[in-house]
């Protein structure tokens, strides 16, 4: 490979990296949320595609972009009060009633958004970093979402705001120990369900930036998997939201390696690629977990590292 | 009751034997496990009849096209089977390690490699007997999806590392090895839009079961099920199993295997999805291609769940889901609904199902009486 072309990958990586990381950035914040709190979600999958679904409806319905972006907010946070509603029921597993809820909400957006395959709806506008560039390639490369600083930004505010405030605090203890939340007379199934609805509404506002920014349509194969992947992606930043926006941003660079190889003519061997963030966070737990010793900075309470 | 020792908070001192003069108590506990989920299956059909009349269709018209296009014909029936044959398989790779408390979610993984490994050594072996190549394109998807589940379970016992989140993570990085596999070092030239590896050759394919259109995969499925049913509730290995999910502690101190018996039972759930990989391939597909992850994985796990980890109960659930995929079509094109409100059934009465396993226990009449 010349220097040229190494460029060329680098770059394109670079840019779909910034594009990719997106929804993994909402859907991961949101998933961090809700399992601080001490419940997994896996429903955020079906949140994330009805949120893409309703986003790209109301934007077409209305011809405002925003509008749909608070409408895919919306139905994600009604399917997370569903899940969170249901999962306080005692013996109900929030594993399973998570992909209940996938299936539920994938199933519901394929159904209303059977209309809207075909026609284009208004998109989110982008911030054109690129405007110093002549070249067309940089300028489209670098022409960034709000919704990726928006991200950001939600990411920062989370991380500083377990530590710093009343709120945060109290879901973190809610997450690590029932029994301490109970003693200090804190109403977990209602933090719970605080946690999750707005965990789900971001993990919707994930799905609005794949119909409204990137890849910018809806169709039943627009979603691959983002929702699921942010449980594995959760793992790999030890519930940090800071590390969040970091393993957003690898993921993505893993997934934007593919089409970038492709652009110079390499399509073999990037599906080793895109496997390598799990492998990395499994090479991570073997190495950090030991028999009774949990994940660093893993929420008591949750099922899945117990 | 003994197979609800899936749910790690589940088994509790309610599940004991019951005491010698409650005779009823037998018949009172089966009858709550099937009044509860079909309450829950009433109320779910109660929430989808409402969401039809809102759209200005009837929901006795969707009875109707649901039952003519799951058993209202032969050919529905068997397209109802054959749509609930790789689920049979799938359920049981979670059923079989959450008798131990284990929570498998990476069927998936099991299922790509599973039907990969049968495709792949087919090619190089053509020429032998049809019926020896099968056993070994079986025993070769058994064997994949065996060591990949297997492999959660050694990480679980072992390391100590949630199985749920190593087979997720397990089922990506598999399904990315198969995507590198099919269309690298052993696609077919001549697959162009869709990347396959060779054809298996049709006369290595299976035939169908006589004077039918189904596949030996349900045949398979069937004997797994009841084979498991065996195993779990009627040998000691099950005994030691369900000892384990039961309570973890107790089987240590009672000097069962613990280790052993958890990665024997999630590498025998990882072989099931591997063979319904290999079925997948010997008898639909005749090449391993993307539409091995067709989500029989996942659609696995809400299967055990609702059969309550049950290998017997896992049958008819499977069955039921068959039957609304295989009418999804003639409700399209009667009805003039989309596929996807078969998706929007499904996903009612799995939430309303899954819900309802709040009400085992709840209601007096149901448990074991004390003595007067």
């Amino acid at each position: 490979m010349t220097s040229a072309a190494f460029g060329t990958v680098l770059f394109a990586m670079l840019a779909g990296a910034l594009r990719v990381s997106t929804p993994f950035l909402f859907v991961s914040l949101g998933e961090c949320l809700t399992e601080k709190s001490g419940r997994i979600n896996l429903g955020n999958e079906g949140a994330l595609v009805l949120g893409a679904m309703a986003a790209y409806a109301i934007s077409y319905e209305t011809g405002n972009p925003w509008a749909g972006l608070l409408a895919a907010a919306g139905v994600g946070a009604c399917l997370g009060l569903l899940h969170a509603a249901l999962c306080s029921l005692t013996k109900v597993s929030d594993i399973a009633m998570g992909i209940a809820i996938m299936l539920a909400g994938t199933g519901t957006a394929f159904f209303f958004g059977k209309p809207y395959i075909q026609p284009s709806a208004p998109q989110l506008p982008t911030i054109p970093f690129g405007f110093w560039s002549s070249s067309a390639q940089i300028r489209s490369a670098l022409d960034v979402s709000p919704l990726f600083f928006l991200g950001v930004i939600v990411g920062i505010a989370m991380a500083w705001g377990f530590r710093n405030t009343r709120l945060g605090l109290t879901i973190r203890i809610v997450g690590d120990s029932a029994d301490s939340a109970r003693a200090m007379g804190l109403r977990i199934n209602l933090i719970r369900l605080g946690a999750t609805a707005v965990g789900s509404a971001l993990a919707g506002i994930g799905g609005a930036f794949l119909s409204l920014v990137y890849p910018g349509s809806w169709n039943e194969q627009l979603s691959s998997g983002q929702g699921l992947i942010a449980v594995a992606l959760v793992v790999f930043a030890r519930w940090n939201p800071l590390y969040c926006i970091g393993a957003a941003l690898l993921f993505g660079a893993a997934g934007a390696l593919g089409p970038s190889l492709q652009s110079v003519g390499i399509s073999k061997g990037y599906y080793l690629f895109n496997a390598a963030p799990y492998v990395l966070t499994l090479v991570l737990m073997i190495l950090s977990v030991r028999p009774g010793r949990s994940l660093k900075g893993a929420p008591g309470e949750l099922s899945i590292v117990r | 009751m003994s197979d609800s020792a899936a749910l790690p908070s589940a088994t509790t001192l309610a599940d004991a034997p019951a005491p010698v003069f409650d005779r009823g108590y037998r018949y009172r506990h089966a009858l709550e496990s099937i009044l509860v989920p079909a309450l829950a299956l009433v109320l779910a059909a109660a929430g989808f009849a409402l969401f039809l009349i809102c759209l200005g269709q009837s929901p006795l018209d969707f009875v109707d096209l649901v039952w003519r296009g799951a058993f209202g014909s032969a050919f529905s029936i068997q397209n109802t089977l054959l749509k609930a044959s790789p689920l049979l398989l799938t359920a049981l790779c979670v059923a079989l390690p959450a008798q131990l408390g284990l929570v498998i979610i990476g069927g998936e993984g099991a299922v790509v490699l599973g039907g990969l490994a049968a495709a792949a050594i087919a090619p190089p072996l053509a020429g032998i007997p049809p019926l020896l190549l099968q056993v070994l394109m079986m025993i070769a998807g058994m064997s994949a999806g065996a060591v990949w589940i297997g492999f959660a379970g050694w990480l679980r016992a072992k390391r100590g590392i949630n199985e749920t989140i190593s087979s997720l993570l397990l089922a990506y990085i598999a399904i990315a090895l198969f995507n590198h596999i099919v269309e690298g070092p052993l696609r077919d030239p001549a697959s162009l839009n869709k990347p396959s590896t060779a054809d298996i050759g049709a006369g290595n394919m299976f035939g169908y079961l006589p004077g039918t259109d189904v596949h030996p995969g349900l045949i398979f499925g069937i004997i797994a099920c009841i084979a498991f049913y065996i195993l779990i509730f009627k040998t000691s290995f099950g005994f030691g199993c369900r000892v384990t999910g039961g309570s973890l502690r107790a089987a240590q101190l009672q000097g069962l295997p613990v280790t052993r018996l958890i990665i024997i039972a999630c590498a025998l759930g990882g072989a099931c999805a591997g063979l319904a990989g290999m079925v997948e391939v010997a008898a639909v597909q005749g090449r391993a291609n993307a539409s091995l992850a067709a989500g029989y994985g996942y659609a696995g796990i809400l299967i055990a769940f609702l059969a309550r980890q049950n290998p017997l109960a896992i049958i008819p659930m499977a069955v039921v889901l068959g039957g609304l995929t295989a009418s999804g079509g003639l409700i399209q094109r009667r009805m003039d609904l989309p596929d996807a409100t078969v998706l929007v059934l499904q996903g009612m009465i799995f939430v309303a199902i899954l819900a309802s396993e709040t009400f085992y226990g709840r209601f007096a009449w149901f448990q074991p009486r004390r003595a007067p």
